[in-house]
C-alpha cells in the first residue's frame, strides 16, 4: 500500500491488560484524543485511562423503567375507571393494590429493554463491518490479545510521529490499518 | 494460597478451586468455544437427542390432539379441573428460578463461583420457562383466544380484568421470558463475536457474526456492557422472587383449604429455587463429564450448589411445618380437614412420598463426603425434581377433590395424555437444552478470561 492511500489508523498490539491500560493513559497523556482500546474481557480501569466517563446506560434505564411503570398504571387506571367500569365483588374501580403487581412487572421490563437498547444504541450496534477489522490478527481480539488504535481522525495524528511514539510504549508490534 | 471467605466458612482455594488446572487467556478461549466448533460430538449426546427428538415427537403429538379433541382428553372433571398442566407450570417456572439466581444474584453478591455455571444456568431458565408458558395456554378451553388476557384496543371494548391473577401472571411470565432471554443474549455477545473469529468455516462465520452485531470489543463498549449486565442483574434478582410470588397468588388469592395462605408466596420462591438447584445439578453432572469440562464445573460448584439446595430445602420443610400448624390454629375446620385428609386421605402416598423427597433425603447434604460425591448428589437432584413435582402436585389435587361440600369430592386419574404432555415436555425441554450445548458455549468465555486474570493476580 502506498504511504498516499488513506488509512483509518495506527494499531499497537499487546501481551496483556496491564500493557495496554498503561498504554492507553500514556497515549491520553501525550494529547491524543481519537484512541481506541480492545480487549477480549473488560480490562479493569481501560475506560478511565481513555478518560471516558460519561456512561449514559443507568439513567436511560432508569428512564425505561419509570416509562414502564407509569405506562401500565395508566392504562389500568383508564381502563377500569373509564373506559370499562366493572363492578368486581363491590371493591372500588380505582382499587390500587390490585393493580401493583402489573407495574411492577412493566417496571422491570421497561427498565429491561431499555437498558438492553440504550446498551446497543451507545454502542453503536449493530455494525456488522467497522474499518478496525483490517487490522492484522485482529480476530485475536476476542481470544488473547490487546490492542490500542490511534485513528488517523485525531488532530495530532501524524504517522511517522504517531508510529514512534506507539513504539516506544512496549507494544509487540505496530501496523497500519486500512479504511 | 490464599483462602476466601464464602458463606461464612473458610474454603481452601487449593483442595476446591473454582477453577481448576493452568488456563491462559487463550487456551480457556479455544477449550470452551472448541466444543461448539471443531470437537467431534460425544456420543451421549446423539444419544440424547434422538431420545428427546422422540419424547418432543410425543409432545407435539399430545398438544395436536388436545386442540384437536380439547381439554378432556386430560383426566381433568370438576372439582379438580387444574392438574397436571398447572402442576407442571408452576414445576418449570420453578426451575427456571435458580438460572436467574445464580446468574444475576449470584453475580450481585461477587460470587465468583457463578461464572463457569451462568451460562447454561441461563439458557435452562428460558427453556424451563417456554415449557412454564405453554402449559396455562393448554390448559384453556379455546387457546387460541390466550391473548385476550393481554390490554390492548380490541373491537369488543373489553379490557382485562386487573384484580385477577391470572391477569398478573401473564404480566410476570412474559416479563420473566423477554427479560431472561436479553439478559442471556447479552452475555453471549462477546461470546459470539469470538466463535465469530475463531471459525474458519463462512456459513459460521457469517451467522455467529450476524448474532454478534460487530462487537468489537473496544473500551467503552465495554464499560457500558457491564454497566448494563449489572443493571440487569439488579433487576432480574427482585423479578425472580415476584415471578414465583405472582404464581402462587393464582392460589392464596382463591379460598380454596389449603390454598387461602399468607405463607404461599415465600413458600413458593423457596420451593422453586429448591427445585431449580436440584434441575442445575442434574444437568451440570453429564455436561461436564461428556463435554470434558470438570475443570470449569468443578467439585467446588456441585458443594455451593448442594449447600444452597440444602437452605432451601430446610425453607421449604419450614414452609410444610407452619402449614400444619396454622390449620390447626387458625380453627377453620375445612383447612383441618385439609391438612388430615393429605396426610391419611387417598392421596396420603403423594404426601409422604414428598416428604421423604423433599425433607428427608436432603438432609444427607449435610455431610461434605455426600456433597464431593458426584454420584450421589446427581441422585438427590433426581428425588429432589421427582419431590418437588408432587409437591405442586399435592397442593392443587388434595386441595381442590374434596373441598367444602362432600357431595362434590372426587378422585383425579390421570390419563395417558396427561403423562405424554409431562414426559413431551420433559423431552422438549432436553432437546431445546442439547442444541443449545452444540451451537453455543455454554460456558462464558469473556467472563473466564476475567477469571484467569484473577486467578494469576491471586497468585502473584
Amino acid at each position: 500500500m502506498s504511504g498516499e492511500a488513506p488509512i483509518y489508523g495506527l494499531i499497537a498490539e499487546f501481551k496483556d491488560g496491564a500493557a495496554l491500560v498503561s498504554a492507553a493513559s500514556r497515549a491520553t497523556a501525550e494529547g491524543y484524543r481519537n484512541v481506541d482500546a480492545y480487549s477480549p474481557f473488560p480490562v479493569p480501569g481501560l475506560s478511565e485511562a481513555l478518560a471516558f466517563r460519561s456512561d449514559r446506560v443507568p439513567l436511560i434505564t432508569l428512564l425505561g423503567g419509570i416509562a414502564g411503570g407509569i405506562g401500565i398504571y395508566f392504562l389500568q387506571w383508564y381502563t377500569a375507571v373509564i373506559d370499562y367500569p366493572i363492578n368486581s365483588g363491590g371493591r372500588p374501580l380505582h382499587s390500587w393494590p390490585a393493580f401493583i403487581p402489573a407495574t411492577f412487572e412493566c417496571t422491570v421490563l421497561g427498565a429491561a429493554l431499555a437498558a438492553f437498547f440504550g446498551l446497543l444504541l451507545l454502542n453503536g450496534l449493530p455494525r456488522l463491518h467497522h474499518p478496525i477489522f483490517n487490522a492484522a490478527d485482529f480476530d485475536l481480539a476476542t481470544r488473547n490479545r490487546f490492542f490500542l488504535c490511534v485513528e488517523a481522525a485525531d488532530p495530532r495524528f501524524a504517522l511517522d510521529a504517531t508510529r514512534d511514539f506507539l513504539a516506544t510504549l512496549g507494544a509487540m508490534r505496530v501496523s497500519e490499518v486500512s479504511t | 494460597m490464599a483462602t476466601i471467605a464464602a458463606g461464612g466458612n473458610q474454603v481452601d482455594e487449593s483442595r476446591l478451586p473454582v477453577l481448576k488446572g493452568a488456563y491462559s487467556y487463550a487456551s480457556i478461549s479455544d477449550k470452551i468455544s472448541d466444543i461448539v466448533l471443531t470437537r467431534p460430538t460425544h456420543w451421549g449426546w446423539y444419544a440424547g437427542f434422538a431420545l428427546s427428538t422422540a419424547l418432543t415427537l410425543l409432545f407435539v403429538v399430545a398438544i395436536v390432539y388436545l386442540f384437536y379433541k380439547g381439554v378432556g382428553i386430560w383426566g381433568i372433571e370438576i372439582p379438580v379441573a387444574w392438574a397436571f398442566a398447572i402442576t407442571n407450570f408452576v414445576w418449570w417456572v420453578g426451575i427456571g428460578h435458580a438460572g436467574t439466581f445464580i446468574s444475576a444474584f449470584l453475580l450481585l453478591l461477587r460470587q465468583k463461583w457463578r461464572t463457569s455455571i451462568n451460562r447454561f444456568a441461563e439458557a435452562m431458565t428460558i427453556f424451563a420457562v417456554a415449557m412454564a408458558g405453554l402449559m396455562p395456554i393448554l390448559h384453556l378451553g379455546r387457546p387460541w383466544f390466550f391473548y385476550w388476557l393481554v390490554p390492548y384496543p380490541d373491537i369488543m371494548n373489553v379490557w382485562p380484568q386487573w384484580r385477577s391473577p391470572l391477569v398478573w401472571d401473564i404480566f410476570a411470565i412474559g416479563t420473566y421470558i423477554i427479560v431472561s432471554i436479553l439478559f442471556w443474549y447479552m452475555g453471549l455477545i462477546p461470546d459470539l463475536a469470538t466463535l465469530r473469529d475463531r471459525t474458519d468455516h463462512r456459513g459460521k462465520q457469517i451467522l455467529y457474526g450476524l448474532f454478534a452485531l460487530g462487537w468489537r470489543g473496544e473500551a467503552r463498549q465495554w464499560r457500558r456492557f457491564e454497566t448494563a449486565y449489572l443493571l440487569m442483574a439488579g433487576l432480574a434478582t427482585p423479578l425472580v422472587i415476584s415471578v414465583h410470588s405472582v404464581v402462587s397468588l393464582d392460589f392464596s388469592i382463591g379460598n380454596t383449604p389449603g390454598w387461602h395462605s399468607t405463607i404461599f408466596p415465600p413458600y413458593f420462591v423457596a420451593g422453586a429455587l429448591f427445585s431449580g438447584f436440584a434441575m442445575a445439578l442434574t444437568i451440570s453432572i453429564p455436561l461436564r463429564a461428556i463435554f470434558g469440562l470438570k475443570d470449569f464445573i468443578t467439585a467446588r460448584h456441585l458443594d455451593n450448589i448442594a449447600k444452597v439446595m440444602l437452605v432451601c430445602g430446610l425453607l421449604v420443610a419450614y414452609s410444610y411445618l407452619v402449614e400444619i400448624f396454622m390449620a390447626f390454629y387458625s380453627g377453620d375446620r375445612y383447612e383441618e380437614y385439609m391438612v388430615q385428609n393429605r396426610m391419611l386421605g387417598p392421596y396420603a402416598p403423594v404426601y409422604w412420598t414428598v416428604v421423604v423427597c423433599n425433607v428427608v433425603v436432603p438432609q444427607l447434604m449435610w455431610w461434605k463426603r455426600v456433597r464431593l460425591s458426584v454420584l450421589t448428589l446427581f441422585a438427590i437432584s433426581i428425588v429432589v425434581n421427582i419431590g418437588m413435582w408432587l409437591e405442586r402436585f399435592m397442593i392443587i389435587v388434595t386441595s381442590l377433590h374434596r373441598d367444602f361440600l362432600p357431595s362434590s369430592w372426587d378422585i383425579y386419574h390421570p390419563t395417558f395424555w396427561d403423562w405424554a404432555t409431562l414426559i413431551g415436555s420433559l423431552g422438549a425441554f432436553a432437546w431445546l437444552f442439547l442444541l443449545f450445548v452444540r451451537f453455543l458455549p455454554s460456558i462464558s468465555i469473556s467472563e473466564m478470561r476475567k477469571l484467569v486474570l484473577e486467578k494469576k493476580e491471586g497468585e502473584t
